[in-house]
C-alpha cells in the first residue's frame, strides 16, 4: 500500500501548523540570551517602539514552577536570574504584525554579567566552571563484564583509538511551530510534535493547570528525527504563556535560523577504545570510554548516554568488556534526541576501531567481523544472551555479495595504482540497534491503545503515536485492517489529540510499529472479543456486528483496549546495568564504496549497500524509504554537516553554510531486508527507524581509510580535515626519510 | 539572534524595511505604503496590495491562502517554496512580490494530481514538507525532458532538499514518469 496521506502531501493540501487558518491571532517570538553564561543584570526595552502594543512575558508570569518537566526539572521555561547557554529563552513577545514583532525582538537588550563558561566537553572543568554537581557530570554510567584489566594485560595485541563525532542538526524541513488558544477554559495547543503527552505533561507542570484544562493536538509533522521529541514542550509553553497573558490565540513558528540556533542537536561525542585481540583477530577485551556533550541542561542526555554505551561494544562476542560513559554539562545549547539516540556515536567509534584492528592484524575487515559477530548463545556487553536465530554472518555475506566487495577491492587496487588523482576504497560496518525503550522503559511507559468501533462498521485507531513522515498512518491502518480482515478504507487513524487518544507513549526509539503496532493489533482483538467473536472471525462479520452493536447501544462507544505487557523472560537491572537491555535487536551490515579526489579532498560515495534483518517488513516501500533516508542523513553527518561554534553559539545556523546532502551528493542507496519475525512485535516486526543512522558513517570512513591509507577518526570528515590528515602524514613521512 | 528575513537580504535590505514601520510582512492588513498590482495566479488574474518588502512566498501563503507552498529555509537553499514564474521554477522566498506584476505564477495547487501518481508509488514523499517543491521541480523536469540530454535527474533535483527519502524515491518517481510517457 502507498502512503495514505501521500497525495495530500504531493498536492500541497496537507496542512501543517503554519498552514492552519486562524483568526485574529498574535505572532509570538522569543528574546534570547546573547551569552553562554552569566547573570541577567538588566532587560532593556528600546526607544521608538510603543511597548504597550506588545504582549510581554517573562519568568514572573509563570503560574506554576519555572521548570520544563522532563527527566530532571533543571531547565527553566524562561531564564530568571542566570543564563546557561546562548539563545536561552529569556523573554517572550507577541504582536499581530510579524514584521513589527521582529523589530521589537531586536530592540530588546538582555544585559549579562558574564561568568566563566564551559565550551569544550573534552576538557576537565576548572572550579569556577562547575555548574552541575561537583564535577559537571550530568550522568555517569558503567557497564562491566568479566575482567578487562586482566584480559588486556594478557592480550597478545592491544589496539587503541580515539574517535570524535560532531553535533548534527536535524533539519526537519518543517521548522518547529505551535499554536496556543483558549477554548472556553481549556488551553488548546496544536503543533508539530512527536510526543503529545510529553507536551501535555510539561504544560500541566509549569502552568499549574489540571488535566481537564489542557489539550494537546498534533498537527501533520514535517519531519522530526528526534528534534520534535522534547523541544516542542518549550515552544508550547511559550505559546501558552503568551495566550494566557493576552487572551488571544498565539502562533509561534520558528524560522530556519532560529530553529537551527536555538533547538537541540545530536550530542557531540568522544570515544576511546582499548582492545585486546589475539593474533588471529578474536576480541579478548574491550575497554571503552564514552564522553558526550550534554549541553546546559539535563534534558534527555542520561538516556542518550545509556543507549550509547549499551551499543558501544557492537554486535560482537567478547568476554571482558568495560564501558564507562559520562554526559558532561557544558554551556552549549542543550543536545537532545536525534535518530539513533547515542548509538550512532558509539557505533561510529567501534566500527572505525574494528577497521583499525583489522589493519593492525593485516586482516580483511570483513574477516575480522566474521570472527567476532555474535552467535546465538553468546552475550552482549550487558550480559544479554542473544538467541534469536538470526544468522548474522548471512547478513554480512549478503551485503558483501550485493556490494561486490571482493571484486571491487581487487579493481580498486589496480585503479589506485594507476590513477594520478583519485583513490577508491571499500568500507563496511556491522552493527545492531535495540528497539523500543531501554531496560525497564517500556514497562514504565505503560502504553495504552484504543480501537473504537464506529456505528457504520468502520473502526478508529486511537493512539498518541504520530505521523512525521515515517509512515505511522499507513502502517497502523494496514495492521488494523489485516487483524480484523477489513479494508484499509474501513480504518480511521485518530488525530493524536490528548482529549481523545490514550497515552501510547512517545513516537521515538523505533518503537511505534513494533511496540505500539502490537498494541493496535491486540486492541483490535479486544474489540472483536467484545463483539463475542474469536480471532477466526474477520471482515464483513466484524463490520456487521459493529453496526448491530451500535443499533442496540445508541449513544455508547465500543472500545477495544490494549495495555503494554513486557514480553516474558526479559530481565534488566537498572542499577548494575546488566541484563536484557532491549527486547530485541535489529541487525545490519552496510558496505560503502568511495572515491577520494586528492586535489580537492572531496569524498564521493559511489555506492552504498544496506542489508538488515528487521523481523518482518511491514510495508516494503516505507521500510526502504526509512533506510534510504537514514543512510542519507548519516552520510551527511559523516562528510558534510558541521556545526561551527563561536562563543557557545552555532555560527552557521542556516542552510547556506550548514550543508546537508542534495540528490546530487548521493548515489542510489541499495537496500535489502532479511526477515526473522520477532514474536512480540506487530506481525513480527522489529524497530527500524533509527538503525540506518548507525552504520553509514563508519562504513564511509572505513572506505576512505581503505582508499587513502589515512586513518580518519573525526567526523564530519570535511575536505579540510582530510587534507590535513593526508598532507600531515605525507610531511611526516618525508621528514622521516 | 537571527530573524529570518534573509529572503529579503539580496533585494531591498534593512533600511527599506525599517522605513515602513508598522507594516506587515505576513500580514492581514494592508500597509499605507502598499503596492497594488495584478498578476496571473494558476491561470486566473488576481490583484493584491502588498508591502514593498513582502516576499512572494508570504503573499501566496498568508494573503492568498495558498499554503501548499512551504517555507523551509527562507534563503533559497531548500526549494520547498518552489513556484513557476513565467514558466520557470524559482524560490518564492527570494522573489519580492511586486516583481510578479503582470507575470504568470503557478503554484503546487495548479498541478494535476494524476501527474503525481508516479512520485507517490515510488515513495517520493515522506514528511511532506519539502514535497510541494519537489513536485514542482519534478513536473518541470517532465515537461522539459530535453534537459536530460545535458543533465541528470539528480543534478536537476539538487535545488530541492529532502531530509527523509535519501532522494531515491524522488529520482525513481521521476524516472518512471518519464518512461511511462515516452
Amino acid at each position: 500500500m502507498h502512503r495514505l496521506e501521500g497525495l495530500a502531501k504531493l498536492t500541497g493540501r496537507e496542512r501543517y501548523v503554519d498552514d492552519l487558518p486562524l483568526d485574529s491571532f498574535l505572532w509570538g517570538m522569543t528574546v534570547r540570551s546573547p551569552a553562554p553564561r552569566g547573570r541577567i543584570t538588566a532587560v532593556r526595552f528600546g526607544a521608538g517602539i510603543d511597548w504597550s502594543q506588545y504582549t510581554i512575558v517573562d519568568h514572573r508570569d509563570l503560574p506554576g514552577p519555572n521548570e520544563i518537566a522532563l527527566i530532571e526539572p533543571d531547565q527553566p521555561v524562561l531564564a530568571a536570574n542566570i543564563v546557561r547557554h546562548v539563545h536561552e529563552p529569556v523573554l517572550l513577545l507577541a504582536h499581530p504584525d510579524r514584521a513589527a514583532l521582529r523589530r521589537a525582538v531586536r530592540a530588546v537588550t538582555i544585559e549579562i554579567a558574564p561568568e566563566p563558561a564551559v565550551l569544550d566537553f573534552r576538557i576537565a572543568p576548572r572550579p569556577d566552571q562547575i555548574q552541575y554537581g561537583a564535577d559537571n557530570v550530568l550522568k555517569h554510567l558503567v557497564i562491566s563484564k568479566g575482567n578487562v584489566e586482566r584480559a588486556l594485560a594478557k592480550a597478545p595485541l592491544v589496539v587503541e583509538g580515539t574517535y570524535e563525532t560532531g553535533a548534527q542538526e536535524h533539519v526537519y524541513l518543517e521548522p518547529q511551530g505551535m499554536i496556543a488558544e483558549l477554548d472556553g477554559g481549556v488551553l488548546v495547543l496544536r503543533g508539530s510534535m512527536q510526543c503529545p503527552y510529553y507536551v501535555l505533561k510539561a504544560l500541566l507542570h509549569a502552568l499549574g493547570r489540571d488535566a481537564q484544562q489542557v489539550r494537546v493536538i498534533q498537527t501533520p509533522t514535517g519531519g522530526g528525527f528526534g528534534g520534535k521529541e522534547e523541544y516542542p514542550s518549550t515552544i508550547a509553553l511559550h505559546a501558552a504563556l503568551l495566550t494566557l497573558q493576552s487572551g488571544k490565540p498565539v502562533k509561534v513558528v520558528y524560522d530556519r535560523g532560529e530553529d537551527m540556533a536555538a533547538t537541540t542537536k545530536r550530542h557531540p561525542s568522544l570515544v576511546r577504545h582499548r582492545t585486546g585481540v589475539t593474533r588471529d583477530g578474536r576480541l579478548l577485551a574491550q575497554d571503552i570510554e564514552v564522553v558526550m556533550d550534554g549541553g546546559a541542561y539535563v534534558t534527555l542526555s542520561p538516556v542518550v548516554l545509556s543507549r550509547g554505551i549499551i551499543h558501544a561494544a557492537g554486535p560482537y562476542h567478547c568476554e571482558h568488556v568495560r564501558i564507562d560513559g559520562r554526559a558532561m554539562f557544558t554551556n552549549a545549547v542543550p543536545f537532545g534526541a536525534f535518530r539513533g539516540f547515542g548509538a550512532p556515536q558509539t557505533h561510529f567509534a567501534n566500527e572505525r576501531h574494528m577497521h583499525r584492528i583489522a589493519a593492525c592484524l593485516g586482516l580483511d575487515p570483513a574477516e575480522l567481523r566474521r570472527r567476532n559477530l555474535l552467535a546465538d548463545g553468546q552475550s552482549t556487553a550487558t550480559g544479554q544472551v542473544i538467541a534469536d536465530g538470526t544468522d548474522r554472518l548471512a547478513i554480512l555475506d549478503q551485503a558483501l555479495t550485493l556490494a561486490d566487495y571482493d571484486a571491487k577491492r581487487t579493481a580498486h587496487a589496480g585503479f589506485n595504482a594507476t590513477n594520478a588523482t583519485k583513490r577508491r576504497g571499500m568500507g563496511l560496518a556491522t552493527f545492531h540497534h535495540g528497539a523500543g525503550f531501554t531496560g525497564s522503559g517500556e514497562v514504565m511507559l505503560a502504553s495504552r491503545v484504543h480501537v473504537a468501533g464506529l456505528p457504520d462498521g468502520r473502526i478508529e485507531v486511537r493512539s498518541a503515536n504520530i505521523e512525521m513522515g515515517q509512515g505511522t498512518l499507513t502502517v497502523f491502518t494496514e495492521l488494523a485492517a489485516a487483524r480484523l480482515g477489513l479494508r484499509p478504507s474501513d480504518v480511521i487513524i485518530a488525530t493524536a489529540d490528548t482529549a481523545r487518544v490514550p497515552n501510547s507513549g512517545p513516537t521515538v526509539a523505533s518503537r511505534t510499529s513494533m511496540v505500539v503496532g502490537g498494541l493496535v493489533e491486540r486492541a483490535c482483538d479486544d474489540l472483536r472479543k467484545q463483539l463475542g467473536f474469536d480471532r477466526s472471525i474477520k471482515g464483513d462479520a466484524v463490520r456487521a456486528a459493529l453496526v448491530r452493536w451500535y443499533k442496540k447501544h445508541p449513544g455508547e462507544t465500543l472500545l477495544g483496549e490494549a495495555l503494554y505487557e513486557r514480553p516474558p523472560g526479559i530481565v534488566w537491572d537498572d542499577v548494575a546495568y546488566r541484563g536484557d537491555a532491549y527486547g530485541t535487536y535489529a541487525w545490519a551490515a552496510y558496505v560503502a564504496e568511495v572515491e577520494v579526489d586528492l586535489r580537492t579532498y572531496d569524498v564521493r560515495v559511489l555506492d552504498i549497500v544496506a542489508v538488515q534483518e528487521i523481523g518482518k517488513v511491514l510495508n516494503e516501500l516505507l521500510a526502504r524509504g526509512q533506510v534510504q533516508g537514514g543512510v542519507a542523513q548519516a552520510i551527511g553527518w559523516a562528510l558534510l554537516e558541521e556545526c561551527r561554534w563561536k562563543d557557545g553559539a552555532m555560527a552557521n545556523a542556516q542552510l547556506t553554510n550548514y550543508i546537508i546532502p542534495t540528490s546530487d551528493d548521493l548515489p542510489s542507496i541499495r537496500v535489502a531486508f532479511l526477515e526473522n519475525p520477532y514474536a512480540f512485535g506487530a506481525q513480527g516486526a522489529k524497530g527500524l527507524g533509527e538503525l540506518p543512522m548507525d552504520g553509514p558513517a563508519p562504513a564511509v570512513l572505513n572506505a576512505v581509510a581503505a582508499a587513502t591509507g589515512a586513518d580518519p577518526c573525526v567526523i564530519p570528515l570535511t575536505p579540510e580535515r582530510l587534507m590535513e590528515l593526508i598532507e600531515n602524514a605525507e610531511w611526516g613521512m618525508r621528514n622521516a626519510e | 539572534m537571527r530573524n529570518g528575513e534573509c529572503g529579503m537580504r539580496n533585494d531591498k535590505g534593512e533600511s527599506k524595511r525599517d522605513a515602513t514601520p508598522g507594516t506587515a510582512n505576513s500580514a492581514f492588513r494592508i500597509p499605507h505604503s502598499a503596492l497594488t498590482f495584478t498578476f496571473t495566479l494558476n491561470g486566473a488574474p488576481v490583484t493584491v496590495s502588498v508591502d514593498p518588502t513582502e516576499r512572494l512566498l508570504d503573499t501566496l501563503r498568508y494573503r492568498l491562502g495558498l499554503t501548499g507552498t512551504k517555507e523551509g529555509c527562507g534563503e533559497g537553499e531548500c526549494g520547498a517554496c518552489t513556484v513557476y514564474l513565467d514558466g520557470l521554477p524559482v524560490n518564492s522566498c527570494l522573489v519580492p512580490a511586486y516583481q510578479v506584476r503582470e507575470a504568470r505564477v503557478e503554484t503546487v495547487e495548479s498541478l494535476d494530481p494524476a501527474a503525481l501518481e508516479s512520485l507517490l508509488v515510488h515513495g517520493a514523499t515522506q514528511c511532506g514538507a519539502c514535497t510541494p517543491g519537489v513536485a514542482m521541480t519534478a513536473c518541470w523536469i517532465q515537461s522539459h525532458r530535453d534537459l536530460l540530454t545535458t543533465h541528470t535527474i539528480r543534478e536537476l533535483m539538487a535545488g530541492n532538499l529532502c531530509r527523509c527519502t535519501g532522494y531515491d524515491g524522488i529520482v525513481d518517481g521521476i524516472t518512471a514518469a518519464l518512461e511511462a510517457r515516452s
